[in-house]
Order: C-alpha cells, then structure tokens, then sequence
C-alpha cells in the first residue's frame, strides 16, 4: 500500500492505514498519548489529502483489529449488506463525503447506505468532515426508536433524567427525580448510575422509579445503570426493568476489561425481551465515549475516534432504544480542553446517526479538564441544531456522585425553546395533561417539584 | 451485604476508636482559608445536620432569592445617594440550601428535599435558565475546585500513620500525571526496591494510599477509615501488610502491588476526581491477589467515601473489611466474585 502526497512541495508518506487514519485527526490528547496524533498541522492536512483518495473497500479490508482476534469487528462485518456494500465500494472517502452532503441526498438514502458500512468507513469520513459538516450530516438522518414512549422523532429532544446520589438514597433520588420531571426531563429514560452495584440496592431503585412511573403514569422507563450482571440478576428475580444498560467498548479486550462480551450482551438482551416491562420492541441502552479503549490499553495502535466508531457498530446489534457517547467524561487525557470536546461530541453524534443508531450525547467535562459551563451549553446548541436525540438532565448540570458537570434540566427546557423543539410527544401530552407545558412552552406550574408530593 | 454483621463490625471499631483518642474525631479540613466575617450579613447559623457540600473548600450560602425579579439592592443606599454593595458570603452552607422557586405547592417539604440531597435542586428558574445567584455559585465553584486540583498530600499525615512515600514511573509533575494515566499505573524502579525492602510480603490485606485525582480526598478521611482498618483486620484475623503511599497513582497500580508482595487482597484508597465545589470524595479499590494483565473487570470499588451525604469513612473501612473476606472465603474479586456470589 502506497500511502503519499506533496504538500507545499513537501512529501508525505504514511506508512500504513492506521497511521493515516490517526493523523487525519483534529488535535486530540489521546491520540497523542496513543502516539498516532500528525506531527504538525501541515501533517494533518497532508494526511486528509490521502485519505480522501482512498476507496472504501480498502477500509473494509483492513479494519482495526482483524476478523479472526476480536468479536466486535465480527459482529461488524458479518452485518454488512453486501447489496449495498457493492455500491458504493469503490467511492472514495472523499466522494463519499460529498454524497452525504448532497442536496440531493435524503435521510433515506443514508439510512439505507448505512447497512453497507462499516466502523472504519465511517470513521474515515468524520475525519473528513468539518464541525458544520458534521452537524449538517447528522441533522439529515433522523433515527427513532420506540420503548414505552418514541424517541428521536424529527423536531423532538428528549431528555434522561438523572437523579444520581452519592450514597443511593432513594428519599434523596425521588427529589432529585421530581424536579426534573417538573422541567420536562425524564422523556427518553429515568436513568441512576448507582454508587452501590449490589443487588439490593439497585433493585431497590428499580422499584422505586417504576413506582414513580405508576403513580403518575408517566410514558417512560426506567434503568440503573448498574453492569450489565447486576441488572440480568434484578430481572430474573422480578424487578421492573425499562431498558438494560451497559457501556461499551471498541475491542474485545476493551469489553473484556468491563467485565463483558458479546455472549452476555446478547443473553442481556434476550433477557430484556423476556421480561422488560415497557412495550418495546427496542430495550437496550449504551454509553461510548473516545478514549475508553485506549484506557484499558485495547486499542490495538489505532486511534481514538475509530475505536469509537466500533462501538455504534456493535451496539446497532441490538436494535437499542438509546445509545449516548459521554464526550468529555473521563478526563484531559483523552480531550484535552473544551474544543476537543466539543469537536469530538459532534463527532460521536454523527457517526452514531450514520450508524443508523438512536443517538443523544451526554456533553460534558470534568474539573480536571479544560473546560467550563459555556463551553457544554456551546455544545449542546451544536448538537441541538445537529438533532441529537436527546442530553442527559441533572440538578444544574452538576452530577455530585459522579462528580462531573453536563447538562441541566434547565437546558433542555431552554434549547426546546430557542431551537423550537418538544418533548417526546407522549411525554409532552403528558405534560400538557399535568398543566406543566403548553404549546412547548413551560407553564408557571413549571420548576417545583414539590407538585409531585400530591400523588 | 450481611448488615447485621457490618454494624456489628463499624460498632465495635467505632467504640474502640472513641475510647482511644476521643480528640481525633474531627475531620480535617484540607484547605480551609479563614471564613471571611460577614460584616452586614443576616445571622449565620450552625452549619445545618443535612449533606451539604465542600467540606474541603469554603462553605456555601444562597442569598435570599426575591420571589420576583426585583431589584432590591443588599443595603439601602446611604442618602448620599453614593452605591454600596457589602455582600455577605453566598457560599455558607446555609445559604447554599434556600430554596428559590417562586411560589412552591408545599413550601416546607421543598426545603426537606432539597436537605435531602448534595444536588443543586429546588432553585427555580428564569424563564427556562437558572436564577442569578444560582448561577453565579455555580460560576464561583467551578473557581474554587480548579485552584484545589494541583495539591500534594500533608506529608504530615503520611508520617502519622507511618506510611513511607514510593512514587509511579511519572516525572513531571501533576499535568504530566494528568495527561500519561499509563506511568501512573507502573511504579518506578527505585519504588519497586524500597517496598522489596520495607514490606511484609504474602500478608491477608495489603492496605495502600494513593493521591489521584484529589489529595484533598486523602486527607479528608484517612484519618477515619485507617484505624478502622487496622482494627477491623485485626478482629477478623486478617494480616495486614506494611501500608505505604504512592505519589501520582492510578488505579492500575494495584497489579504491580500484587506481583510484589503476593497479598490475598489490596486496597488502595485514592482520590476520587473532584466534583464541583468538592474534593474529598474518596474511594477504596480493591482487588483479590492482583497481577500484571489484570483490569477493571478483575477490581471491585468502594466509591463516594466522605462526612456528610456519602458513605462515610469508619463505615466504609468496615466494609473494605467485609469485601476481603468475602473475596478470600471466594478467592475472586470484581465480575467474577459478582458471579460466583449469585
Ligand atoms: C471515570 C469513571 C469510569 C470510566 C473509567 C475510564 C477511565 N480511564 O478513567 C468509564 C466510563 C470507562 C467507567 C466505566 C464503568 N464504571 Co465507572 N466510574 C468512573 C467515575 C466517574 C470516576 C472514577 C475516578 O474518579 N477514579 C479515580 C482515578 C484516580 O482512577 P483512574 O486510575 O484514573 O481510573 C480508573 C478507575 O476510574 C476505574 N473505574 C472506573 N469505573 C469503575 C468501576 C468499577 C466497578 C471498577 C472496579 C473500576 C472502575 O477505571 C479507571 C481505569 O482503570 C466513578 C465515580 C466516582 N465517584 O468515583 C464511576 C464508578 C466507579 N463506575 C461505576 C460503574 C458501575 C462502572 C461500569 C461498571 C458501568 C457499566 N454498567 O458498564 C463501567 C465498567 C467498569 C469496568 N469494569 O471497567 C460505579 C461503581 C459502582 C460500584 N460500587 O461498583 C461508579 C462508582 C459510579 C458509576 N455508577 O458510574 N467508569
């Protein structure tokens, strides 16, 4: 494989695919640590030059990790529709961009290309692509799903409420959980991480949200985002389940490292759909992020973005009601300030949507980070525009049990409000019936949870 | 979780531990800069029994929130007609915790909900965005906990408990251990020799401290949870180790440990990243007979130690007790225990 260009009367060569694909990246932390980041920005540029030229089939090829070492690139490629695959093999990644931002290229049509992709020709094109790229790509392929209420629906954002607790206390959760109720969160999920992920104090919770669930008939589910073992225990001994959770990563060895593989996924699932609660038929939840893989030292050399890319592949497995990446969520080491995270949240939302995945973002930072409030609110506008399925809500964007900041409750009512987006319309006539919204706006009832100690 | 058994555990260490040094039981305060005297401020009462936040940092306070949007100055302006803004301090806990949503259905129960969590609830709204004050809090600790990141741990209170310091394969100070997680899961050479020397090797629990992402975290409850520990081990027959402590350490470590000294179960209390407006939320990994290769699936954790709103730390120390029996009576830890436990 011959992999050079001239640049400015310089010549660039790249030694290998994987080398190519880490230095057409944006500047980012991880890829540096990796050590697959361009040099130099004319590097970066020079690399893009190539890549452009290469044709798709050869990144079906040569995929991050081979076929016969790693489960997730099995599930890949062995989902490929070889209908549609030979369409378009021979576009290159830069005739491919161009397709995708055609006039004349629907939402359809993407969807429909999607089922010949695979992670790495996706991943190719994103590195192709500018932040407005990204987001007018994105906003082009609307994904929906449907569990108790439907979510992804053109001109909707939902929103997870997260009533995360420090010690799991179901009389703090509750509180925490009405609140965002009382500004329009909790449409896409009632979703806990759990600081205890013990049986009984995760079961504890599942039946505490459903009864919240019950009692005001709420058109949403539940989950603790427990592992994934702890969760398939609370099933099988009757708890009310709404969606399974479980984060993700690119590789086998990544997944092995969280303690899961494709087997447990796919019993999970099974699972799910034996005694889950809601209607369905779509049950599972993932969480992504960049720089997981390389975390866990699975990366196999490749870069952090790819790797990413692997984890919508895998999860479109399981036909899911949600998949989130949590851009920013693990530290500088992997996005180094607010403009990698904001540039690697589009990214991820993009290339979960042509995917053909039900895809929101958890846009966040932690402290050691650099990155603040209005750097996340930036993002969450972009992504907005981009029509990200939802964000995550918690009390003013600060999470004190995971101690991390992303979106509030606030948030969510405000961008549905500058960007004229409503809920989930099960969820907003739901609201409207409780005088909490009217016309997609928030009504003065709005912002007391105290409403919800009647029932 | 046996709970009849737990209590019975923190019970008994917290009465040996009360006898012993009745004095001690104060927790540090990291980094507390002398409270700045509210001059014109309303009074400020005894910090509330309720969870309330930075412990490590300068307390909280909302100021009153008008009910409308009113521009009522914080002093009535002098007849001069010359402007005077004396504020008291908005971060004291009592102030952190006044509700401010406009007209609240029940007033009274808004105030025990909001007690009832360290989440920024009950504060209303401006139109669809948050209320002034509640912003600027917001604004102020996100200030306060970027100041606290770069902090090293009192070597004071490392020489309390005799711990002597071994540091990972990180050189470069704190933004170097921020941006290469991978050195500090490798202890360096000279720190491979010393704990060789110094340390009982093939104990029952090898207890070990690490900064991580917050010091403020360390010295904020080691003080607590150590001596539960080392009496609860030494009640449940359990052998300990020599503890020491690892400079720029990562949870990773704990293998190097493993292949080490060979222990049947490791501990290390380290820093949690800090949250907003706090940093002494501590956690105690642990890991049965840890060695190269082994990963998170392998570890099991012991998260959100801190006084006031977690788990507090004697009775996470009682815990950390309970989780090596039980991973010795089942010779695993992480998934795996998770498993065979079911
Ligand atoms: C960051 C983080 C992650 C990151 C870690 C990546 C990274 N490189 O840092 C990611 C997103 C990958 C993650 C994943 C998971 N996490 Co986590 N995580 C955290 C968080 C927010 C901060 C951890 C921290 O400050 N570490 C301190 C620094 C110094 O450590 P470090 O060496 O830099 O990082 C290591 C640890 O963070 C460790 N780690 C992170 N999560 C977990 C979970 C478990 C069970 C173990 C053993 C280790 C572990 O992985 C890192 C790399 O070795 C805590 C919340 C908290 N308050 O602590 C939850 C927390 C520890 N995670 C938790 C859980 C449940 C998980 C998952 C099992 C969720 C799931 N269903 O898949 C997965 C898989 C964990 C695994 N086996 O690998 C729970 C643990 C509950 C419990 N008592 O067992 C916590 C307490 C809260 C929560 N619900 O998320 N997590």
């Amino acid at each position: 494989m011959l992999l050079r260009t001239k640049l400015f009367g310089k010549t660039y060569e790249f030694p290998d695919l994987r080398i190519l694909m880490g230095k057409a990246n944006e500047e980012k932390s991880g890829d540096q640590l990796a050590g697959v980041a361009a040099d130099t920005t004319a590097e970066r540029a020079a690399a893009r030059f190539v890549l452009a030229e290469v044709p798709l089939w050869v990144l079906r090829q040569n995929p991050a990790v081979p076929y016969d070492q790693d489960e997730v690139t099995r599930v890949i490629e062995d989902a490929v529709n070889e209908t549609v695959y030979n369409e378009i093999k021979d576009w290159t990644v830069g005739e491919f961009r161009e397709w995708l931002l055609a006039d004349t290229t629907t939402g359809e049509m993407i969807r429909r290309i999607s089922n010949g992709l695979t992670a790495e020709m996706i991943a190719a094109v994103t590195k192709l692509m500018s932040n407005m790229d990204l987001m007018y790509g994105a906003s082009k392929i609307r994904v929906s799903a449907h569990c108790n209420n439907t979510i992804g629906l053109a001109g909707t954002l939902s929103s997870r409420n997260q009533p995360n607790h420090p010690v799991d206390s179901p009389e703090g959760i509750r509180a925490e959980l009405y609140e965002g109720l009382s500004y329009g969160s909790g449409d896409s999920v009632i979703g806990i991480n759990p600081a205890d992920d013990s049986y009984s104090s995760v079961s504890r919770l599942l039946d505490m949200t459903y009864d919240v669930i019950r009692t005001w008939e709420i058109p949403t589910q539940n989950c603790v985002l427990a592992h994934v073992t702890t969760q398939m225990q609370c099933m099988r001994s009757g708890s009310p389940v709404g969606l399974v959770f479980q984060s993700i990563c690119g590789s086998q060895k990544g997944n092995r490292s969280f303690g899961i593989s494709v087997d447990m996924l796919d019993e999970a699932d099974a699972l799910a759909k034996k005694y889950c609660f809601p209607t369905g038929p779509s049950y599972m939840y993932f969480e992504t992020g960049q720089g997981s893989a390389l975390s866990a030292n699975a990366h196999n050399g490749w870069d952090q973005l790819t790797m990413e890319a692997r984890n919508y592949g895998l999860a479109k497995r399981y036909n899911p009601f949600q998949v989130n990446t949590v851009v920013g969520f693990i530290g500088p080491e992997y996005l180094y300030d607010a403009r990698q995270i904001q540039r690697a949240g589009l990214e991820d939302h993009f290339m979960g949507k042509l995917t053909g995945i039900p895809m929101g973002c958890d846009a966040c930072y932690t402290n050691h980070a650099r990155a603040d409030q209005n750097a996340i609110e930036n993002l969450a506008v972009m992504l907005a525009a981009a029509g990200c399925n939802y964000f995550m809500g918690i009390p003013m964007g600060d999470d004190s049990m995971l101690s991390y900041q992303c979106t509030s409750f606030h948030d969510t009512a405000a961008l549905r409000q500058l960007l004229k987006l409503r809920p989930a319309p099960e969820f907003e006539q739901w609201m409207e019936s409780l005088g909490l919204m009217k016309n997609g706006i928030l009504t003065g009832r709005a912002g007391d949870p105290t409403l919800f100690l009647k029932r | 979780m046996d709970e009849a058994r737990l209590n019975a555990i923190v019970d008994a260490v917290v009465r040996e531990l009360l006898a012993l040094q009745p004095e001690q039981s104060a927790p540090p305060r990291a980094e507390t800069p002398p409270a700045p005297q509210p001059q014109a401020a309303p009074q400020v009462q005894p910090a509330p029994a309720q969870p309330t936040r930075a412990a490590a940092f300068p307390a909280p306070v909302l100021a009153p929130l008008p009910a409308a949007p009113s521009a009522k100055p914080a002093q009535p302006a002098p007849p001069s007609g010359e402007l005077r803004i004396d504020l008291p301090d908005p971060t004291e806990a009592q102030r952190r915790v006044q509700p401010g949503v406009a007209r609240p259905v029940n007033p009274q129960a808004l105030e025990s909900m909001i007690a009832s969590t360290t989440a920024r609830i009950g504060v209303g709204r401006a139109g669809p965005r948050y209320r002034t004050t509640a912003q600027l809090l917001l604004q102020a600790d996100h200030a306060v906990t970027q100041d606290a990141l770069m902090r090293n741990v009192d070597p004071k209170l490392l020489d309390e408990f005799g711990l002597f310091t071994v540091q990972t394969r990180v050189t470069g100070g704190k933004q170097e251990y921020l941006l290469r997680p991978d050195l500090g899961r490798s202890l360096n050479d000279d720190s491979r020799r010393i704990i060789a020397e110094k340390c009982a090797r093939g104990a029952n629990l090898q207890v070990c401290v690490g900064d991580g992402l917050s010091a403020a975290a360390i010295e904020a409850n080691l003080r607590q949870i150590f001596p539960v520990i080392r009496q609860g081990a030494q009640s449940a027959g359990l052998a300990l180790g020599t503890p020491f402590y690892i400079q720029y350490c990562r949870v990773g470590v704990l293998n190097d440990i493993g292949e080490l000294l060979n222990p049947d179960v490791v501990v290390l209390l380290i820093g949690e990243r800090p949250g907003l407006g706090r940093a002494e939320s501590m956690s105690a990994y642990m890991a049965f007979r840890p060695k190269a290769g082994d990963n998170d699936a392998d570890r099991n954790v012991i998260c959100n130690i801190f006084e006031g709103g977690g788990t507090n730390p004697l009775e996470a120390g009682a815990v950390v007790i309970q989780m090596a029996q039980n991973m010795i009576r089942h010779q695993a830890s992480g998934v795996k225990l998770k498993l065979v436990g079911q």
